[in-house]
């Protein structure tokens, strides 16, 4: 009898089926345990791709847990491309929707702040502005401008300690985390990803910045949202990060 | 017009590795006796940063191997064609020395399962795999080498011998052939074939590359070794002895050797590479 894809791919996927007839082991003998060489490969190597991406999350559930939790993921969201740096996109909204894990609040913004290194490290790389490029502009027209960000630039909100969290579990020597909301912006000077946690203010600046505000305007919803945000800080943040590459004025495209 | 000629036109006959980025700075200072390398292709299909920058430094230095792993050649539905494209557009920039893929399935319905599924080797089977294969060569723009499969089963529907499917595959399309010794000896010892008269009856003027990598020893329900090629160590001293017969009939070939987990130190790599060059000097040009 022949087998067809779609009869050895839903038995790969779901252990309790029978393992598919006309298999066997060269001798003519029912394929048995080895076809569990296949299910094993494919849920072991999705498993390790999580882990890769998400280490800070497999290290505070520790690893049965995460390997459970691997398992019902990847078979709920099998990948949908071969191409496995983008594997797992997913996984930070089906934590927040897994009940067995909703005390543990801050799982999914963690996951989150993972998934934001991950992409920021594959993404396109882009020649920064100089350094003195704002100080050629004519300072009467400094709030009219608008900024092309790096693609590498990510930002993560959250109300909790996120990047507290992320260094507790993975940094050797890193303080336990002591509470409170984080901002995480991510920026990619080079090919490493380097997290700073910033204020409200600082973080609806660059919110308004990625949406082609003028710097005038991203200036006034940061100081609506955080009294104390301080412009130069967030100019010097993302320069130094080369996260600005292109300066226009008005609505240029 | 876009300088499409390769940097490096042909894999020498020599020592190659599977490239690991943590081995980045030990390649570039001397990869005594490596003298090319081999990537898999779905690594470097982000749009930047670090993994790309370095591909460019090497392909600078090495002959580079493009190795898919993705492109689920045997699948029943139909080639997934942006990923193709993606594959063509690593090839244009790269200009690789060579460009593999493997005879297995891995998508089904959009769903990519990150392994090497088996095939059964029918006429069906064979006249799929063959327009696949015309239709990668097509868009990609170049010949393609075919792998042969590690299996830890048989289909009962099988009507060719795995030789004669990849030499009718070779014949028909004018693809390749990637000789994966240690997948030869994995899948003769699991299936309780003879691995050497599986190379001898290997058409062997059609490969342009051999793989050799690590396996683990298992058994299956019935007793009976069940090897599974876990690319996570040494190569076995059977295979090395399978890869003299090889050689012998094929006569020397670039040898590639595959250490995809628990990825050791450079210097035991090394090691592996140099024994595949001893392997090859014992062999007449």
């Amino acid at each position: 009898m022949s087998v067809s894809q779609t009869a050895f791919h839903s038995a790969l996927l779901d252990a309790s089926q029978d393992v598919p007839g006309g298999l066997s082991d060269g001798l003519g003998q029912p394929a048995g345990s080895r076809f569990a060489v296949y299910r094993n490969n494919v849920a072991v190597s999705l498993t390790e791709a999580l882990e890769q991406s998400f280490p800070a999350i497999a290290k505070l559930l520790g690893p049965d847990n995460f390997k459970g939790l691997a398992g019902i993921f990847l078979r709920k969201h099998p990948p949908d491309t071969p191409i496995m740096m983008h594997y797992g996109a997913a996984f930070p909204d089906f934590l927040a929707g897994f009940e067995g894990l909703s005390h543990i609040g801050y799982l999914p913004d963690v996951a989150q702040l993972e998934q934001a290194l991950r992409t920021s490290y594959h993404a396109a790389d882009a020649d920064p502005i100089a350094a003195d490029a704002l100080q050629a502009v004519d300072p009467d027209r400094l709030g009219e401008l608008r900024f092309d960000l790096a693609p590498a630039l990510r930002l993560v909100r959250s109300p909790w300690p996120i990047h507290q969290i992320w260094a507790y579990n993975l940094e050797p020597g890193a303080p336990k985390p002591t509470g409170g909301a984080q901002n995480v912006l991510i920026l990619r000077p080079e090919f490493d990803p380097q997290m700073t946690p910033v204020s409200d203010g600082c973080a609806a600046f660059i919110t308004a910045l990625q949406r082609r505000t003028t710097l005038a305007e991203a200036n006034d919803l940061a100081v609506a949202e955080g009294g104390d945000f301080d412009l130069s800080h967030g100019l010097g943040l993302l320069l130094s990060g080369q996260a600005i590459t292109r300066i226009t004025f008005g609505d240029a495209p | 017009m876009l300088d499409n000629s390769p940097r490096f036109t042909a894999l020498p006959a020599a020592p190659g590795v599977g490239y690991k980025p943590q081995h980045f700075s030990d390649v570039m200072n001397d990869a005594t006796p490596v003298e090319w390398l081999e990537i898999h292709a779905e690594n470097y299909m982000g749009d930047g940063g670090r993994p790309i920058a370095q591909l460019r430094h090497l392909s600078e230095k090495f002959a580079i191997s493009v190795h898919g792993v993705g492109l689920s050649i045997g699948g029943e539905g139909a080639l997934d064609a942006d990923h193709l494209v993606r594959l063509k557009t690593l090839c244009d920039w790269l200009r690789p020395a060579s460009f593999s893929e493997h005879l297995a399935w891995s998508t089904h319905d959009s769903h990519y399962l990150n392994d090497l599924l088996p095939l059964p080797y029918t006429k069906a089977t064979l006249s799929r795999v063959a327009d696949h294969i015309d239709q990668v060569q097509e868009v990609v723009g170049r010949q393609m080498l075919l792998e042969n499969p590690s299996s830890y089963l048989a289909f009962d529907e099988s009507t060719y011998a795995e030789t004669e499917f990849l030499d009718e595959v070779a014949k028909r399309t004018g693809c390749g052939l990637l000789l994966d010794v240690n997948n030869v000896f994995v899948s003769a010892t699991n299936l309780q074939i003879d691995p050497y008269a599986y190379i001898d009856a290997f058409p062997v003027a059609r490969v342009g590359e051999i793989h050799l990598g690590g396996h683990d020893e298992e058994t299956d329900d019935h007793g009976a070794p069940l090897l599974i090629d876990s690319h996570g160590r040494e190569v076995a001293d059977p295979v090395w002895t399978l890869l003299d017969h090889t050689l012998e009939r094929a006569g020397p070939r670039p040898i590639l050797i595959e250490w995809d987990t628990d990825v050791p130190e450079w210097a035991a790599l090394a090691e592996e590479a140099e024994r595949a060059a001893t392997a090859l000097q014992k062999v007449p040009a």
